[in-house]
């Protein structure tokens, strides 16, 4: 293989890993800043949790994999319905200062959190010996969690996906978002529908964040370092959109990986200028709806 | 024939598939009362949202006075004397009723934008605004914040901020929605005492006001007008009841 | 009720005291002299800490900047920094090259301030939301980057350095104990109050609270709403690049957190604890913040977070209004 077209291989498969990991943790907060209007800027609290929960699991109490992960995704939406019906459940009809300043304090309370039970490092992630490795297919060997990552995240996708067309609950969160009034007035129960959504959006995240613990340093500042990451790819994909994130987190996580391999001297320069660039073009994002 | 004060011709306006208002004639005259009924869907604050151009049409001509403002901005209708209100009340919430009615004459009279002056030195502006409250009998009330009063009141004042501009066409959007079967006799007082030099579109459901204020009634279903004509004519046409499904009008 | 009787008693028609009391609204009331008098109050009473005292009137002034577009104008930014930054790195830049005379260079951080404020703004504005937000943080975060990677001129991650700032008026030395800047920093923050207050009552500052509380009213009476927020955000962010002047220049210093995140957040922490929308909200939120940060962010960082975090919680829930908020509840 050439060097440019493996260079250019590497920069896709890094990049769709990171892309999935991204839309994973971000998908959750489009669709409930769609359906509720609500600046979550908290949301990468949850992918956090779900993060040192995974890490504490299998490295101090030696947890399987998959049910360390399963955990971890189980908790943070159990967390999240606690937040929800606390705190967010009142502000819904805030103004977006208000809803900006309490997620900022949450995030705030949860850097100060995280140093206080797991300390200012990072979390070290081992994947299990079953995952690390590599994956021959002949022409080139791929790391083989990166792999995992991939496969495990477009099956999860598409299990989301599927979800949120066929069943009862997918159709009544898209008719929502699509239009809460008339959602109301056919009946659909939009106070569980929001504690649901959040629940699964939220539960996502903290899979997310656990999957993608070596791509997204599990540290106490995490919901702060990757907010900006999160925003773009909601901002870009458009808010309440399924599908929309989804391209956009193909799109930043390969040009990020891109650029930091091509030209790390700009370092994320490009991707601010691309997502500016974006929203001048389409300010509700490439999916989203014109307010 | 007297220029009408207000003219579509053949207005059209699609979603998609949905058509919600399908080659519209419509003719208001000066110092007419007309309104719009129609049953829910019909399209008749698609109509208004044309008009005023909140919304652009597909296709059709809106004139105001004889000239096209089809292609002008909402601001500038506004400016040439087009003013509605809003079927679900969208007034300046946490400020007073007063300075909700002073605003307005502050754009009309084109003072709004300055930056130099106290607000209060434009007094001028601040007595006509409080002339008006007294004579919609809002000026006890005029240093309250305005989400603070009863319901139907607010819907007074949104009529009251809509005057401030000064209009010669005004469309209003379902004034008594809402608003307590107590409170409404103000409200249709309110709207008879308005000048009658102002062209009067009103959008309604309530049929003991629309039979009490209009002189010409226009149906809409489904995007088209279905028939125009006298109060009794209205009351009388077995089409319009049918549509209405049960809906009585008073004989 | 007692005020109607006491205006039939005196002769005065009840339309005339309603007009009269609403034309008044921009008069002054002898609680406004309370920071001027509080602020000239420090100079004998915590004369050790002038330094910390200019920061607070500088951060003040910056606070101040960012009420007029989030309190009066109800535009959600979380990319203010930006403006401080520019206005910051212009005064510096310039003291770092030769020219250190004071007020031009003030001068020069409002027009470069105002000029990014105005070209953000054109592009900006256009949106509400979180696709503004967005488009703020963004703003803010390409310039943290261009001034990260310009490093040559903006001494990138150190900092920049040998700036030298002249006497004001070529006789008012910066001293080492504050003085000079302590009184730089009042007149600079009492001219921008002077003009943010006069602005905030005139017309013009009316009917941006109509922006405000409703938009699509606003629209609807005919007020060109594009071009009057578009008119509040360059004099904003000229006055945050006034801001950031003063600090460069008092400090004589400029770092990279001039155009951090963490400063656009900060600024609206103080501003919601202080209460958003009523001018003098920076006037208390700020110095509150400042002080505290200084006593008892070294002694644990971690429970500062915490403590701080939990703060803007509470006030969000239970005192939405901020301090200013508390004494209005109080006095009903």
């Amino acid at each position: 293989m050439t060097d440019a077209l493996s260079a250019a291989v590497s920069i896709l498969f890094h990049g769709t890993a990171l892309a999935m990991v991204l839309y994973l943790i971000s998908v959750g907060l489009s669709v409930t800043m769609g359906l509720m209007g609500f600046v979550n800027l908290a949301h990468g609290v949850f992918a956090m949790l779900g993060g040192y929960i995974v890490t504490s699991l299998i490295g101090r109490l030696g947890v399987p994999f998959v049910i360390a992960l399963a955990a971890a995704t189980v908790a943070t939406a159990l967390a999240s319905v606690v937040v929800e019906r606390l705190l967010y459940r009142r502000l819904y009809s805030a103004d977006d200062l208000d809803h900006v300043l309490l997620t900022m304090g949450l995030i705030f309370m949860s850097v100060a959190g995280a140093t206080y039970f797991w300390g200012p490092l990072a979390q070290p992630m081992h994947p299990p010996p079953w995952l690390s490795g590599t994956i021959n297919l002949g022409f080139r060997s791929f790391p083989g969690y990166r792999s995992f990552l991939i496969l495990c995240g477009a099956g999860l996708v598409t299990a989301l996906w599927l979800g949120l067309e066929r069943t009862q609950f997918g159709i009544r969160i898209r008719a929502a978002v699509d239009n809460l009034r008339m959602a109301q007035s056919v009946g659909v129960n939009t106070s569980c529908l929001f504690t649901l959504t959040f629940a699964l959006g939220s539960g996502l995240a903290g899979l997310g964040g656990a999957l993608g613990a070596d791509l997204l340093a599990i540290e106490p500042t995490y919901a702060l370092e990757n907010l900006v990451y999160f925003l773009i790819v909601v901002a870009v994909g458009g808010l309440g959109s399924i599908r929309g994130p989804f391209v956009a987190a193909l799109v930043i996580g390969i040009a990020d990986t891109g650029f930091k391999y091509l030209l790390p001297e700009l370092g994320a320069f490009f991707i601010y200028a691309l997502t500016m660039v974006i929203l001048l073009w389409r300010p509700s994002g490439l999916f989203g709806r014109a307010a | 024939m007297n220029t009408p004060a207000l003219e579509t011709r053949g207005l059209y306006k699609s979603f998609g598939a949905l058509t919600v208002a399908n080659a519209v004639d419509f003719r208001l005259d000066l110092g007419a009362r007309h309104a719009l009924i129609g049953p829910n869907g019909a399209g008749k604050t698609t109509f208004v949202e044309l008009v005023t151009g909140a919304l652009r049409p597909n296709a059709g001509q809106i004139r105001l006075d004889g000239a096209d403002v089809t292609s002008l901005p909402q601001a500038a209708r506004v400016k040439r004397g087009l003013v509605r209100t809003f079927q679900i009340t969208a007034l300046f919430r946490r400020l007073s009723v007063l300075e909700n009615v002073t605003l307005p004459i502050c754009e009309r009279q084109g003072i709004a934008g300055d930056l130099f002056h106290p607000a209060g030195h434009h007094r001028a502006a601040i007595e006509e605004a409080h002339a008006l409250l007294e004579r919609l009998g809002l000026d006890d009330e005029a240093l309250r914040p305005v989400y603070l009063l009863a319901y139907g009141r607010q819907r007074l004042v949104e009529i009251a901020v809509s005057l401030a501009l000064s209009p010669k066409v005004l469309l209003l959007d379902e004034p008594a929605a809402g608003v307590p079967s107590g409170e409404s006799g103000m409200i249709i007082e309110a709207i008879e005492r308005l000048p009658q030099d102002i062209a009067l579109l009103i959008i309604e459901h309530d049929m003991d006001l629309v039979f009490r204020v209009a002189q010409r009634i226009t149906v809409l279903v489904q995007g088209s007008v279905l028939v125009e004509g006298s109060p009794e004519a209205i009351a009388a046409d077995r089409e319009v009841r049918r549509v209405y499904l049960g809906e009585r009008a008073p004989a | 009720m007692a005020t109607e009787r006491l205006v039939r008693a005196s002769g005065i028609r009840p339309d005339e005291f309603t007009v009269g009391v609403f034309a008044r609204r921009h008069r002054y009331h002898p609680l406004e002299a309370l920071p001027w008098v509080v602020a000239l109050a420090a100079v004998i009473v915590f004369p050790d800490y002038l330094p910390l005292g200019s920061q607070i009137l500088a951060t003040i002034l910056f606070a101040l900047s960012a009420d007029l577009v989030l309190g009066y104008a109800g535009i959600v930014t979380l990319g203010h920094a930006a403006f401080f930054g520019t206005g910051a790195y212009t005064a510096g830049i310039l003291a770092a090259n030769g020219w250190g005379e004071p007020l031009t260079g003030l001068l020069a951080g409002a027009l470069a301030a105002g000029l990014v404020g105005f070209l953000s703004g054109l592009v900006v504005l256009r949106t509400t939301g979180l696709p503004l937000l967005m488009q703020t943080l963004v703003v803010a975060t390409l310039l943290h980057e261009a001034a990260n990677k310009a490093s040559s001129i903006t001494g990138g991650d150190d900092g920049l350095q040998g700036m030298e700032v002249w006497p004001i008026f070529g006789i008012f030395r910066f001293d080492l104990f504050g003085r000079t800047a302590y009184a730089y920093c009042l007149v600079v923050l009492f001219v921008c109050w002077w003009l943010a207050r006069r602005l905030v009552h005139s017309p013009f500052g009316r009917s941006l609270t109509g922006i405000r509380e409703n938009v699509r009213r606003m629209h609807a009476i005919g007020a060109p709403v594009v071009h009057r927020r578009l008119v509040i955000y360059t004099v904003s962010a000229a006055l945050a690049g006034i801001s950031g002047a003063l600090i460069a220049q008092t400090t004589q210093f400029v770092g990279l957190t001039s155009l951090s995140l963490d400063r656009s957040g900060t600024v609206l922490i103080m501003l919601i604890i202080g209460g958003v929308g009523q001018l003098y909200g920076a006037f208390i939120g700020v110095p509150l913040y400042m002080v505290a940060q200084d006593r008892f962010s070294e002694i644990d960082p971690v429970y500062w977070y915490f403590w701080i975090g939990l703060l803007m919680v509470v006030v969000v829930v239970f005192a939405r209004g901020g301090v200013l908020g508390l004494f209005d509840r109080f006095r009903r």
